[in-house]
């Protein structure tokens, strides 16, 4: 297989990485980018711990190539994290909800979430629900989870 | 206040979670987050066929492949050492690492690839010819009991282990003098645990320091060296197991398995660093599976529904590599018998198969049959008399007075809170205003219905291998307090709940504990975190060396103020004399004293801030009680069932964080409503797995799950700090509340399932097959 160099622009920052054409988006991430947040744990699109933000919108890096990604934005866990030690509002809204345990499915409902929340205003108790429901938790009941999105939604989290 | 009079400031609270912020801004360190110079990568090449023999094997243009390091068959690793688990000992059956010279089930490692990349060592294994010679396998239970396929060479039996049906003078009484004999027959389908993490390790051998290095996604690290040591023949100091984070395990990584035994003796024949990480296809068809069990009841009662004695007769399958011992699942359900019901008489015969299937592993209640059977039939016997299944449990539930109960295992139940578990889960369900919309449902041609499950869970086994644990508790020159413990939290929060107890017993403040547990250099030996152990047996640990590292202070302290122990308080890191508040001392000065000025101190009094304590409970088990309720409602016409409410009452004696216990509950109940609606792993007859993706073997999604209120109640255990175990109990109890609700919804239509899981295709067979 040919190795190309590709460029990625992740959490606003371009990188130059070597890549053969069928890695993954996901594997490039985390291997040549350093950013282990991002998790493999199906690779078949259905689990969801391997999202990332696509030119803004929340998709399945396990099922994107690395050599789609030059000119496109990509957002990973740790770009929507405070860089100085903090948590973002739903960050800590999971941590107060106890909507994660082993914490391993956790970026990938960071990054759904986030984007569900940017793009709808006052959801409905269904339209949270349904949001949750696009990735696996095998640890927590989801019941947090849903909690702290509600909560995020209306305002209730610094 | 705790009953050795010291405050109790933070055990009962709500602390959030240490472990959280790294985990929310992905900087957890689970093993393939972990990289080092010249690592090199494994891949298995997997047998597809499920019983067969290997008849050639080539290798060479795998080899040839560029970035190809080596590749192993069963003959390259024939000079390790064996495999079995501590626990099971030498004399279990110790699969070959890799597969030698036949094939048990598909998706049994046939070869290893060493390369410079997991996408080249895949590359590597599609390069690899294998002749294999199908042979017939044997793939149900009732065949492996019954026929004559063998699914190890050299065995008279596919009996891996058995209870036998025994004498019981006291129980066929009960059975003959009965108004009534029940018998049923409940099934439930082979299910995976799914952590979201698979298996994982790094493992590195030099040759030259002689020391083997491993990361492993493992809940027993101290278990893991020990094998590691075994399988690579050498000292086990001279193995280090780290392990960091680890996503999920429920069982599935409590023992060592074959592909890691398998990479650590290839690293230890190359020298080098390998990592092996399973992918999703690996973990659903490879790692262990569970709750392929079939129990049939029998129950005798008098006609006013009193349950004189019953009789259980359970058939597991355990495919053709179980881990741990294959009977330990029937051992325990044959422990807690009855469970939490009036019932003294009771018998257990039981057997285990081997069949050409994927081996049965722990998973989170491995004897949850003895439950999800018993607490259907209760619903069962209750409409073969006309009663309702509350007024059967009523009627037969252990009350206070009953106890101490002995169970027929010869194990007491002292102090259970089964009635009033079940009170008041009656009670704060509104079960009278259920039943009121139940039957405005049925007049609009709707389904709706009720289901109760009752459970005692034994936690904290106090025997054997996992019937301890230790604890280091030091104060560092700084007077920062560090505990070190050989547990393998992944996700239960002990890295938060232990320093809650030990700021508790010491009097410091929270945030000067620190948690150490995962490295094998840096902590005591622990068989690791699993079967609810680690609130009783971890938490007293935690407290005894705490206590002793306080009367280590309280005697510094009394020597450097002057004033006698008794007249001390330790609050906030700081001892002062009760009264004198301005004659006090920080741990940091104290300790200055002694790891420092230690010629302030006496020449005979002994120097230094560190404690050590093993604990094991004085009772076999800890009890936990818990009446799960719920409501659903059937779809007829498309089969689908909906979760409406689901409340638990439990009593898990004294709680350290009441928001890890609820984590653990709900976790449970949703991996119980997949047990009950949805999980699957099917085979079909040649034994091919038929559900190997997550398009196939459905795992709960939020939607699946609905509101889980809880209710609890302190009922303190005789253990130090008055804990119990619950974390395996949520999963235990949910399936057959959720199975019981549709039941009772289906029964007006004469349907009355007794196999897991009843999806929409289930329910709608069993709707076309209803009597009138």
């Amino acid at each position: 297989m040919d190795e190309q160099v590709v460029e990625l622009t992740v959490n606003g920052i371009t990188m130059v990485v070597r890549v053969e054409p069928r890695t993954t988006l996901v594997d490039a991430l985390r291997d040549q980018c350093g950013l282990t947040g991002t998790h493999a744990a199906c690779e078949h699109g259905v689990c969801g711990a391997c999202t990332v933000l696509f030119d803004g919108q929340a998709v399945r890096s396990c099922l994107l190539f690395a050599v789609q990604s030059p000119g496109h934005e990509v957002v990973t866990v740790e770009g929507l994290t405070p860089s100085d030690g903090g948590l973002s509002p739903l960050q800590e809204a999971l941590r107060r909800h106890h909507g994660l345990q082993c914490g391993f499915c956790t970026p990938g409902f960071v990054v759904s979430l986030t984007a569900f929340l940017a793009g709808t205003k006052s959801p409905t108790d269904e339209e949270i629900l349904d949001a949750c429901s696009g990735n696996l938790c095998r640890c927590t009941g989801y019941r947090g989870i849903v909690r702290a999105v509600r909560d995020v939604s209306r305002g209730l989290v610094e | 206040m705790s009953s050795d009079g010291v405050a109790a400031r933070f055990v009962g609270q709500s602390i959030a979670r240490r472990e959280d912020p790294r985990l929310l801004a992905g900087r957890g360190h689970y093993v393939d987050d972990a990289s080092e110079a010249g690592l090199l990568h494994v891949a298995f090449l997997r047998s597809d066929l499920a019983r067969a023999l290997i008849r050639r094997i080539e290798t060479e243009e795998a080899l040839r492949l560029p970035g190809v390091v080596a590749v192993l068959t069963a003959g390259d690793l024939q000079d390790a050492g064996p495999s079995w688990t501590t626990s099971s000992g030498p004399t279990a059956l110790a699969p070959p690492l890799l597969a030698s010279g036949d094939v048990r089930f598909v998706g049994d490692p046939i070869a290893m690839v060493v390369a410079s990349s997991r996408y080249i060592a895949e590359d590597g294994c599609e390069l690899i010819e294998v002749d294999l010679e199908p042979l017939e396998p044997v793939v149900d239970m009732h065949s492996a009991l019954q026929g004559t396929v063998r699914v190890h060479p050299h065995t008279d039996n596919n009996i891996a282990a058995a209870i036998p049906e025994t004498e019981h003078l006291r129980v066929d009484s009960a059975f003959r003098d009965a108004d009534l004999v029940v018998t049923r027959t409940f099934r439930l389908a082979r299910c995976t645990n799914v952590p979201l993490e698979g298996r994982g390790l790094i493992a590195s051998w030099d040759p030259y320091s002689r020391q083997m290095v491993i990361r492993s996604s493992t809940q027993s690290p101290h278990e893991m060296r020990a094998f590691a040591a075994r399988v690579a023949q050498i000292p086990q100091p001279c193995v280090r197991v780290i392990m960091e984070d680890v996503g999920g395990g429920f069982g599935q990584k409590m023992y060592p398995t074959r592909e890691e035994g398998a990479v650590i003796a290839a690293a230890r024949r190359l020298g080098r660093s390998l990592k092996w990480v399973e992918d999703r296809r690996e973990n659903l068809i490879a790692a262990n599976q569970a709750r392929h069990d079939e129990a049939t009841i029998s129950m005798a009662l008098t006609s006013d529904g009193d349950i004189l004695a019953s009789k259980i007769n359970l058939l597991s399958d355990v495919g053709a590599y179980p881990t741990g011992t294959p009977g330990s699942a029937a051992s325990m359900a044959s422990l807690c018998g009855n469970g939490p019901y009036r019932v003294p008489d009771f018998s257990l015969q039981a057997t285990s198969v081997y069949t050409n299937t994927c081996g049965k592993g722990a998973y989170r209640g491995p004897w949850a049959i003895e439950t999800i059977a018993r607490e259907q039939m209760m619903d069962h016997v209750a409409r073969q008399l006309g009663m309702d299944p509350l007024e059967i449990r009523r009627r037969n539930v252990l009350r206070k007075g009953d106890l101490p109960w002995t169970l027929a295992s010869g194990v007491a139940l002292d102090d259970v809170s089964a009635e009033t578990v079940l009170e008041l889960a009656a009670e704060q369900f509104d079960i009278a205003g259920y039943r009121a919309e139940q039957r405005r449902a049925r007049t609009e041609g709707r389904y709706v219905g009720i289901g109760f499950s009752l459970c005692i869970e034994p936690s904290a086994v106090g025997r054997g291998f996992w019937g301890s644990e230790e604890a280091v508790v030091r104060i560092d020159p700084s007077g920062g307090v560090t505990i070190m413990m050989g547990t393998g939290s992944h996700g239960q929060g002990v890295e938060t709940t232990i320093p809650q107890i030990v700021a508790d017993k010491l009097g410091c403040r929270l945030t000067d504990v620190h948690f150490v547990q995962g490295d094998t250099a840096a902590t005591p030996f622990g068989p690791g975190t699993g079967g609810s152990r680690s609130a009783v047996i971890a938490g007293g640990a935690a407290m005894e060396a705490s206590s002793r590292l306080r009367s280590n202070v309280e005697s510094l302290a009394s020597h450097l103020l002057e004033a006698a122990p008794e007249d001390l308080e330790i609050a906030d890191s700081y001892v002062s004399v009760r009264g004198t508040p301005t004659a006090n001392l920080s741990f940091a000065e104290i300790a200055r004293a002694a790891y420092i000025d230690t010629d302030r101190l006496p020449p005979d009094f002994e120097l230094g801030l560190e404690e050590a304590a093993r604990f094991k409970p004085a009772q076999p088990f800890t009890w936990s009680t818990a009446c799960h309720v719920c409501s659903c409602e059937v779809d007829i016409g498309t089969g689908q069932v909906r979760l409406i409410k689901y409340h638990v009452v439990e009593d898990c004696g004294t709680m350290i964080n009441p928001m890890i216990v609820e984590g653990q509950i709900v976790g449970g109940v949703a991996q119980g409503i997949g047990t009950a609606l949805l999980e699957d792993m099917a085979y079909d007859d040649s034994g091919n797995p038929l559900a190997t993706t997550f398009l196939d073997y459905l795992i709960p999604i939020a939607a699946d799950v609905p509101d889980v209120t809880c209710a609890h109640l302190e009922t303190p255990s005789a253990n130090p700090g008055g804990f119990r175990g619950m974390g395996e109990g949520g999963a235990i109890a949910s399936p057959a509340a959720v199975a019981n609700s549709i039941a009772d919804a289906l029964w007006p239509l004469g349907v009355e399932p007794s196999s897991l899981p009843l999806g929409p295709s289930q329910i709608l067979a069993l709707l076309s097959t209803e009597s009138p």
